[in-house]
């Protein structure tokens, strides 16, 4: 790790003053960061530490129904709020699948957005990635990719974001407060997290020195509280990346599907909306064929970026499950294994 | 039940009493080899290369040493001189090291320079501004290599080819035949501790603070290589914080002992945990071909089991992974047939149960799937072809218990009435549900070792032995040996242990520790007690004056007639008479040749395996694992129970977690952490079980005792593999098995 | 700016001097005040051996900056014992065999105090076992890991043994 400037702003001005000077990067928990800068990946020259930051830490009911979560809350504060567990168990489900109880005791929600892909070449520094390196190739094509995405990739890179959070924050249509040198302003989730194209380095919608302050939750984004789940398929039982996730949400009335919300995880570099998936299903009475429908259509236009064609069948079927588990109901208390498929399951649905 | 039964009057052996350590290891005070403090201490930090084959061409030495806090970088040019090169094969177990020769890259992760500072943090940092510049030549890293020879020896010296009978013909008679291949991958150790040293000099002498698993042949190998006399080097590992094989030779540590002699100061290096992908040894990849004809009734008439594996190409480790077959199933062929390939990695070396782990997880398997093809139940079949008598030697066994272990394993587990077709069972989620077994097999081993007893004047007693604790409960078991020996309470036996400063305790390897180094003790204690005897019987004052011919037993702390336990003496009595200190008795172990000619001599076991495959997403959980080992006397169940646990929790890890990913373009291991390596976390784990099958073993050592460290993980893997078929109809036979693979061989199914 | 931090540590304050700003709490407690019991594993949060509470949370010690916890209080496993007197999970970790080599010893028991004051898990194993699983055990003592944990729960609670 490099020697650095350690800066502690008390302002939110002054923190996206201080990140003006190139070489500069924002410190939260340092989860990520950290961790990239012991293995030589991130050298930033100062860390601006965010720790003092008054206010960023809370979550706050909006008048117009909407819920404001501050950047620097910790993962498993959100979590574990009664009151916002009960109105978006699916969030919770996601962040509580993720990592391990000692990384949500700090990791923040908005370190959670900016973290960057578990690409192995991406982590390698001996290895050519244009995401850490711009120009100097991938050396993903044509190795190992079974973690790479099968949506919205490029010939530039193949990566996919890591989140188990953003993947139901992007069913959801949460949106992403930022602060910078230009002012205030905010994006969608679902367009923070830029796909690769030719500038795979662009990660994210942030510009030099902008600061995620904060992710809201629109008023649209209640109501889905009892047809909500997220799904997780990892290679062991626990503390393991998703290959494959999606998130699932519907409002059913009637017997019908007023609305339904539909996002995978681990096939691309953003949490993947699936909108014609869930425009399908709109009206749609819930059910293995009008789910069947969704998950092949939020799979449209995948294509294997590797070794990797399996992932698209398995994603299918995991939205599939997801659809399938949020129709038969949210449990009233999340699995304690959750978003596992070894979570009991309502009515035995694999049979 | 039995349990009871085996503990015996006033000795503690047998008995499941707790880790005498315990409290040290809760409280932190436990210490290991990184916690080690001495006055003036710098840090050194490895540099290693990213490549795997090459020479280093440049190197920014200046960006190293203009670090602030940087006080040496160590190069091929500046190190100190070495009495041996490090590639000499002079002593036994010698693996050639790479400890700066010179600019050559033989595999990636290999030791390319040492940063020395005043701060862990500079010198990590000055490790990195090293950035090494290459000439990189192609590599090979896979089993596919092209090069394949047959290898003069596998394992630690044996035949890479043995034949018993006509296989072919065997084949070619039989009704029901099989032919399979199984791949194993490249797996690393992970000791939760990494390879560690805290090393000072004083002139010639040398002070370690080092994990070992082996006293002195690490001090052999150091004395080799720095041209000092082996009393020279101390070595203190009073814990391991795992080693698994890793830990038994000397390893890149000694690049630490290099850097203390470069500076003249205490020097700790400690590995990062992407360094422990490296330079420390690893289990080889395997590619298994199994062949095997059975009669119509499922009697075997042939086994041929053939394992490619892969050493380095400096170097020779081939895992003995077809011995696995030399024991367990009998059959009028068997042949097992090994060949190798060099490829561009580290050497490979003993990881738990090097061989039968990788051996037996095919063997099972493809056992599995003759019992299949003869219609057979798995269990069923295993009993109709049982060994009465080694296959591969026709040895009698010195004792097997197996067939007690199959019984008590599958009464437990509750395997009666399994189905014998496949993806019959399912949940109540719907998931589908699978029932597998293994037989497990490990030799019992005896190698060297000595130890000291002394009784002292005050009543108590000390043994002492250069032993290694590294999660067996060494100090609890040998404690409970040693007093044993010594006729004494717990609590007024000292164990003196974990130092090269004491008796040649030999190894903790090869399941042999406690048999080995525990005779040694309890032939030390013995004499000990022979002494004291020899004292009280020829004294007219003692009670026991004239008893010699009688017999006189140890009991409590004191000598008491055999045939009349209330005549008797305290030990402190007959030493003060005696005017003496204390006595002392000494004692050794080896491996009795003439009990090795005339027996074969196992441990055994069998696994039992439930598992829940998701049928669309293809993830596996193990719900239920049951073992039921039998390994001879048991010391401690307590421990010995964790010890299988463990190993039984290594088995699934191999059947379904672990594996290095290689890039075959680099050859760098391209998940060399702990997040993309997986091995098992808590929640893989809702139920373990290991039960402890009663057997008496006269011919292994005197104290009746077999290896349980590495048992445990043959039979698991076999058993969950079989255990996913069972639930699957699905038989993937590259490990570890991934949902993917699982859901190909499901779609590849008829029907 | 200067670079110093006050920490309390098992109850004790020290006023730390840094040379260097990159030195994580793991290393600060291991190397600069020499309470070596908090392991180095992996040191990238990915084994759990380094967990200590830091104002009262479970958390991976390598993982978090000493700078940024100015003022923080800390208990790592040498501050359980009261003297002689086990905590109850050390306690629990012995009676039931819950390790062996005794290298993810501390992480695990400090992981396992902060999983029974978060409260969610109580003494459903599952729960206890997904709560543990940010740390490793190579050795493989889980299943004494989760008695043990699911006993100290019990006990500290004063619940009722099913």
């Amino acid at each position: 790790m490099n020697r650095f400037e350690y800066l502690r702003p008390q302002s939110v001005a002054e923190a996206v003053a201080a990140a003006a000077v190139p070489g500069s990067a924002f410190l939260a928990a340092g989860t990520n960061l950290l961790d990239l800068m012991k293995i030589g990946v991130a050298r930033p020259q100062r860390l601006i530490d965010l720790k003092d930051l008054p206010d960023l830490d809370i979550i706050e009911q909006l008048p117009d129904g909407a819920v404001r979560i501050g950047a620097q809350l910790r993962n498993a504060e959100l979590a574990h709020d009664p009151d916002f567990r009960q109105r978006f168990p699916i969030v919770a489900e996601a962040l509580l699948s993720g990592a391990s109880a000692q990384l949500r005791n700090v990791a923040t929600v908005g370190g959670n957005l900016i973290q960057r892909t578990r690409c192995a070449y991406f982590q390698d520094p001996a290895s050519a990635c244009n995401r850490r390196a711009p120009g100097s190739g991938c050396d993903a094509r044509g190795g190992d990719t079974r973690q790479h995405a099968v949506l919205g990739w490029s010939e530039d890179c193949i990566a996919t974001h890591p989140s188990d959070f953003c993947v139901p924050l992007a069913a959801l249509g949460a949106m992403v407060e930022i602060e910078g040198p230009a002012g205030r302003r905010e994006v969608a989730l679902t367009d923070f997290h830029l796909l690769p194209g030719n500038t795979p380095e662009r990660e994210t919608a942030l510009g030099q020195g902008e600061l995620v302050t904060a992710l809201r939750l629109p008023p649209a984004a209640a109501g889905f509280a009892r047809h909500a789940r997220y799904v997780k398929l990892r290679e062991r039982t626990s503390f393991a990346f998703a290959v494959v996730s999606a998130a699932a949400a519907l409002r059913i009335v009637d017997g019908r599907i007023q609305e339904a919300r539909l996002a995978l995880g681990g096939v691309a570099a953003r949490p993947w909306r699936a909108e014609e998936a869930e425009a399908s299903l709109r009206g749609a009475t819930p059910g293995a064929e009008a789910f069947h429908r969704a998950a092949a259509l939020a799979l449209e236009g995948a294509r294997p970026s590797g070794d990797n064609e399996f992932k698209i069948e398995l994603a299918r079927r995991i939205a599939l499950r997801a659809l399938t588990l949020a129709a038969a109901g949210t449990p009233d208390r999340l699995p304690a294994l959750p978003a596992s498929p070894f979570a009991p399951l309502p009515g035995g649905l694999h049979v | 039940m039995s349990e009871t039964q085996r503990i015996r009057h006033g000795s503690s052996i047998g008995q499941p009493i707790t880790r005498r350590d315990g409290p040290l290891k809760v409280t932190g005070q436990a210490r290991f080899a990184a916690d080690n403090h001495p006055q003036g201490l710098l840090h050194a930090v490895l540099a290693t290369s990213s490549i795997a084959r090459g020479r280093v061409t440049f190197l920014d030495e200046a960006a190293a040493r203009a670090h602030p806090g940087v006080v040496q970088v160590m190069l091929p040019g500046n190190r100190p001189a070495l009495a041996q090169h490090p590639d000499d094969k002079s002593a036994p177990f010698s693996f050639n090291m790479d400890l700066l020769q010179d600019d050559r890259v033989r595999y990636a992760g290999q030791p390319i320079a040492v940063v020395i500072a005043e701060t862990l943090e500079a010198a990590t940092e000055g490790a990195a501004l090293l950035a090494p510049r290459y000439a990189a030549e192609p590599v090979e890293v896979t089993l596919d290599a092209t090069s394949s020879y047959v290898p003069e020896a596998i394992g630690v010296g044996g035949p890479a080819e043995l034949r018993h009978g006509d296989a072919e013909a065997g084949l070619q008679g039989a009704a029901h035949r099989i032919e399979a291949v199984y791949e194993t991958p490249q797996q690393f150790h992970n000791a939760m501790e990494p390879h560690a040293v805290v090393a000072a000099w004083d002139g010639d002498r040398l002070s370690l603070d080092m994990p070992t698993q082996g006293f002195a042949l690490t001090q052999m190998r150091l004395a080799g290589l720095f041209g000092i006399p082996v009393e020279n080097i101390v070595i203190r590992s009073p814990f391991i914080g795992g080693g698994f094989g890793s830990k038994l030779l000397a390893g890149p540590q000694v690049l630490g002992i290099l850097a203390a002699r470069l500076v003249g100061r205490p020097v700790k290096l400690v590995l990062t945990r992407a360094q422990m992908y490296g330079p420390v040894t690893h289990r080889a990849p395997t590619r298994q071909r199994l062949r095997l004809g059975a009669a119509p009734d499922g009697a075997l008439l042939a086994l041929h089991h053939h394992a490619r594996t892969a050493t380095s190409r400096f170097d020779d480790f081939i895992e003995p992974a077809a011995n696995a077959s030399h024991t367990l199933y009998a059959a009028p062929a068997i042949v097992t047939t090994t060949d190798a390939v060099r490829l561009d990695t580290g050497t490979p070396g003993f990881m738990r149960a090097p061989g039968e782990a990788s051996g037996s997880l095919a063997l099972e398997c493809a056992i599995d799937e003759m019992a299949e093809a003869c219609g057979m139940d798995p269990l069923a079949f295993r009993l109709r072809n049982y060994a009465e008598v080694e296959p591969i030697s026709g040895k009698p066994f010195s004792s097997k218990a197996l067939r007690e272990c199959y019984a008590e394993g599958a009464a437990r587990f509750g395997w009666e009435g399994r189905k014998l077709a496949p993806r019959q069972m399912r949940d109540a989620d719907g998931l589908l549900l699978g029932w597998g077994m293994g037989t497990a097999t490990f030799p019992a081993l005896m190698f060297q070792a000595e130890a000291r007893a002394v009784l002292r004047r005050d009543g108590s007693g000390l043994m002492e032995a250069g032993t290694h604790e590294m999660g067996q409960g060494a100090w609890t078991a040998f404690a409970q040996i040693a007093a044993e020996s010594l006729g004494l309470d717990l609590e007024r036996l000292e164990l003196r242990a974990g130092r090269s400063d004491l008796p040649n305790a030999g190894i903790a390897g090869g399941s042999a520790h406690t048999a080995t180094a525990g005779s040694a003790m309890q032939a030390a204690g013995e004499a000990a007690i022979a002494r004291l005897t020899e004292l009280a019987v020829t004294d007219p004052r003692s009670p026991l004056f004239g008893a010699g011919n009688i017999g006189v037993v140890p009991r409590g702390g004191r000598l008491v007639r055999w045939d009349d336990p209330s005549r008797g003496e305290d030990y402190a009595e007959i030493l003060a008479r005696a005017g003496l200190e204390q006595v002392e008795g000494r004692g050794s172990a080896a491996p009795d040749p003439a009990a090795a000619e005339r027996y074969a001599m196992h441990s055994h076991g069998a696994v039992f395996a439930e598992v829940k495959v998701d049928p669309d997403l293809g993830q596996v959980r193990v719900t239920r694992l049951v073992g039921a080992f039998a390994a001879g006397r048991i010391i401690n169940p307590r421990l010995v129970q964790s010890q299988y646990q463990g190993g039984m929790i290594w088995g699934l890890s191999f059947a379904l977690q672990e594996g290095a990913v290689m890039d075959p373009r680099s050859g760098r291991v391209m998940n060399a952490d702990l997040a993309g390596y997986h091995v098992p976390v808590n929640a893989d784990i809702p139920s373990v079980e290991a039960i402890l099958v009663e057997e008496e073993d006269r011919h292994v050592n005197a104290l009746g005792v077999k290896g349980v460290g590495e048992i445990g993980i043959t039979g698991t893997a076999g058993a969950i593999a079989n255990a996913v078929w069972h639930a699957t109809g699905a038989r993937v036979r590259q490990f570890p098995i991934t949902p993917e693979a699982i859901l190909r061989a499901m779609a590849a199914q008829p029907g | 700016m200067s670079l110093s931090v006050t920490l309390t540590v098992n109850r004790v304050q020290h006023r730390v001097l840094l040379d260097d700003p990159r030195v994580t709490l793991l290393d600060l407690l291991r190397e600069r005040l020499q309470l070596t019991g908090t392991k180095k594993g992996c040191d990238r949060g990915q084994c759990g051996a380094c967990t200590i509470l830091l104002n009262g949370r479970r958390v991976n010690a390598c993982l978090a900056l000493a700078l940024s916890h100015d003022g923080a209080e800390i208990l790592t496993i040498e501050g359980l014992a009261d003297g002689a007197a086990l905590h109850p999970v050390q306690a629990a970790f012995i009676a039931h065999d819950a390790f062996q080599c005794g290298f993810c010893t501390p992480g695990q028991i400090m992981s396992a105090i902060g999983l029974i004051s978060e409260g969610q898990a109580g003494s459903d194993a599952e729960r206890v076992r997904e709560g543990m699983s940010g740390n490793l055990c190579r050795c493989g003592a889980y299943r004494g890991i989760t008695e043990a944990v699911v006993a100290a729960t019990r006990s500290m609670t004063k619940e009722k043994a099913a």
